[in-house]
């Protein structure tokens, strides 16, 4: 079952492989620099690679969008997305898996009731911008750059031609390895939340978490799209937009592939916040914009002529309909598998207010008559509940969103088993000594499970939300993650 | 990647060989006319032989040439214009060694006081070569060709100007018409390799902007 599951994501994978990871090499097969064969399994072979080594950056923004915890919906939301992406090929417009897995989860999120961060939406979107911009810019200075040393520095034609070559291999596979650690997530992050953690052991010489394994399967599609289907999309994105000489097809490569690999580096994340300097959110960004921006930023240097903006409007446009398109299509998908076969396509995340929640809402500082007036009330999903908030307190959005993480609720016991068949190298010994001393302790809310084990060690407790402590925050959720998907009671709905 | 690197090395050279027998070509064509015109006879032909080898050992060269550019998809982008230029050199090549036979085997009569044109008309034709040779050499580097290209025009057009007072001379001359078009046809054939060298140079000035990146 779980593999028919997987199999949209599969098709999702296939297609961006065959789009977006053409993007990569587009500019050299079409200058004729690279052969498709060379350049196909180059980039094959490091988004692979990217997917599998550096490809958890990412996943987290895509799991606080939106939480698609129900394998019926994670299959929805990545049909929806492929869908929409082979639609957008059909019309000829490059296309951006990332937009589409976007609006996806949102109209998973708008089926299920469930919340849409806010700030993990506008995180994404505004890279939308962001991304195009700075290829654009990183294309500009390579350009003008390439210009003056090429004038300064004369090369014979044919070394230049074999430098050139050289170099779109090497910055082609950077962008792919980047691409694949960047996009991963788009094809494979909606069921990270729906898989358990267990690591495999491979002929016990390495061992592989689940993560990396459903990374690996992800990157083997999107090689496979490569392979199977990219050459006339880097056709078009090479030749279609700005005449492209060999030495700006490279700045286009290394532009952005630099792009790709700023926006899902972990290690420059934590290199950046070390030395005090501000961080580029971990985003799934998309190739199509990276590309189309790189050539733009090029066009502009050489003086803007020769672009053909009819194209150029086209691709936007389909920037801003691809999300749509994958909205409607995740909803209206969700509402079928749901209604007419059945599925389960979103576990129950139901709200109450409790005496326990009321304390601890109190204890937060925002207890407020108006609140004790829905004690003891249970609501369906999120929207139910928000819209309660709404109309019978006087909470702002901030206070609001507090008051709905404590109100969530859930169901957890410790199962001692379950404690020993965790990953050594996942916990510490303190944190795992922390879980012992819980077991067949239950838990009805996330924060109840999370405050305790703080409570048992520091090594569990999330620290104030700043620069310093950015790097064990995240450690801590996502074992915390880890923790409530390993410890849930299945309700009796999710066995259906 | 040594291997692209090392076949790289080895196509330059033969484009610098290839350049090299153009560029003699033009220096032995000077020097056989002026062998010819002075009547050492012998001398005339080893240069014109000389010249024929030369001719034959280009071909070969940009064949080889041709056929790498095509068959490693080299330089995609400039590959035309670099074959052209290379293959509209050839008719450079080509238009010295025409002349030569024809002196061979036709055997012109030109009186001594036409010599110093004669031999002025065919330097003009030598320096235009010569600054082509150097021309496409720095379309090779730095694609700033305007300088050679500039200077192959101007020698073409001195050569022009000296081919029209030869032509006015010889046909003023109290000769047999016959006598006065064989000579004239000498005149228009030196004339032709400055000629075909200024056409190599209008290419390569287009070749020159497309280079740019």
């Amino acid at each position: 079952m779980i593999l028919f599951f997987l199999s949209s994501a599969l098709f999702l994978g296939w297609s961006l492989g065959a789009n977006d990871a053409a993007n990569v090499f587009g500019t050299a097969v079409a200058t004729r620099m690279v052969r498709f064969r060379t350049a196909a399994i180059f980039c094959g072979i490091f988004v692979v690679l990217g997917a599998v080594i550096s490809g958890a950056g990412t996943t987290d923004t895509l799991g606080q969008l939106g939480a698609v915890n129900a394998l019926g919906g994670s299959f929805m939301v990545a049909l929806a997305a492929a869908l929409a992406v082979l639609w957008m090929t059909k019309a000829g417009l490059p296309v951006s898996v990332s937009q589409a897995i976007v609006g996806a989860i949102l109209g998973w999120n708008v089926f299920t009731g469930s919340q849409t961060d806010l700030d993990s939406l506008i995180k994404i979107v505004s890279t939308w911008v962001v991304c195009p911009l700075l290829a654009a810019i990183f294309a500009a200075v390579f350009y003008l750059a390439a210009r003056r040393i090429i004038t300064r520095w004369p090369v014979h034609l044919l070394e230049l031609d074999a430098m050139t070559r050289t170099g779109l291999i090497v910055a082609g596979a950077f962008g792919a390895y980047a691409l694949g650690a960047n996009n991963i997530a788009n094809v494979m992050g909606v069921f990270v939340p729906a898989f358990a953690v267990r690591s495999i052991d491979i002929a016990g010489l390495f061992t592989v978490d689940s993560v990396q394994l459903l990374f690996l399967v992800g990157g083997l599609a999107i090689a496979i799209g490569v392979l199977s289907y990219s050459r006339r999309v880097m056709m078009t994105v090479g030749k279609g937009l700005f005449r492209l000489t060999p030495v700006t097809a490279l700045v286009v490569v290394m532009a952005e592939a630099i792009v790709l690999f700023l926006f899902s580096s972990q290690s420059l994340e934590s290199w950046l916040l070390t030395h005090g300097l501000p961080t580029i959110p971990l985003v799934p960004v998309s190739s199509s914009q990276a590309v189309i921006g790189a050539v733009i930023g090029i066009a502009v240097v050489k003086g803007g002529r020769g672009v053909r903006y009819s194209v150029l409007g086209k691709v936007v446009g389909g920037w801003a309909a691809t999300p749509a398109i994958a909205a409607v299509l995740a909803f209206l998908g969700l509402f079928f598998l749901q209604n007419v076969f059945g599925l389960n396509v979103a576990r129950p995340m139901p709200f109450r207010l409790s005496e326990a929640v009321l304390e601890r809402v109190s204890a937060e500082g925002l207890a407020s008559l108006s609140l004790e007036e829905l004690k003891g009330k249970s609501f369906e999903n999120a929207r139910a509940f928000r819209v309660a908030l709404v109309n019978e307190t006087d909470l702002d959005g901030a206070d609001m969103s507090l008051v709905m993480e404590f109100a969530l609720s859930d169901s957890f016991v410790i199962v001692p088993e379950l404690i020993d068949e965790f990953e050594p190298s996942l916990l510490t010994v303190g944190q795992t000594d922390a879980l012992r001393s819980l077991e067949w302790r239950s838990f009805s809310h996330e924060w109840q499970l999370r405050e305790r084990l703080a409570e048992e060690t520091a090594e569990w407790a999330l620290l104030p939300d700043d620069r310093e402590n950015h790097q064990h925050n995240k450690a801590v959720r996502y074992r915390l993650r880890h923790v409530y998907d390993t410890f849930r009671v299945p309700s009796a709905e999710q066995g259906r | 990647m040594t291997r692209i690197f090392a076949k790289t090395k080895l196509l330059e050279s033969q484009i610098d060989e290839y350049l090299n027998d153009t560029s003699q070509v033009g220096l032995l064509f000077l020097e056989a006319i002026k062998d010819y015109l002075e009547g050492r006879l012998e001398e005339f032909e080893s240069r014109r032989q000389q010249v024929g080898e030369l001719e034959n050992h280009a071909d070969e060269l940009r064949r080889d040439i041709k056929r790498q550019l095509y068959a490693e998809t080299l330089i995609p982008e400039s590959r035309g214009d670099v074959l052209g230029i290379l293959e509209n050199t050839d008719e450079v090549i080509n238009a010295a060694k025409v002349t030569l036979t024809q002196v061979s085997a036709e055997h012109p009569d030109i009186p001594d006081e036409l010599d110093a044109d004669f031999i002025e008309l065919t330097d003009y034709g030598n320096r235009a070569v010569q600054e082509l040779v150097m021309g496409i050499r720095a379309f090779f580097r730095t694609a700033a060709v305007t300088d050679f290209v500039h200077k192959v025009s101007f020698w073409e057009k001195e050569a022009d100007t000296v081919a029209e007072r030869l032509r006015r001379r010889i046909f003023a001359m109290d000769e047999e018409l016959a006598c006065k078009i064989h000579r004239g046809s000498f005149v228009r054939h030196i004339d032709t390799v400055a000629d075909q060298a200024e056409d190599v140079s209008e290419r390569l000035s287009i070749s020159a902007i497309k280079r740019s990146i």
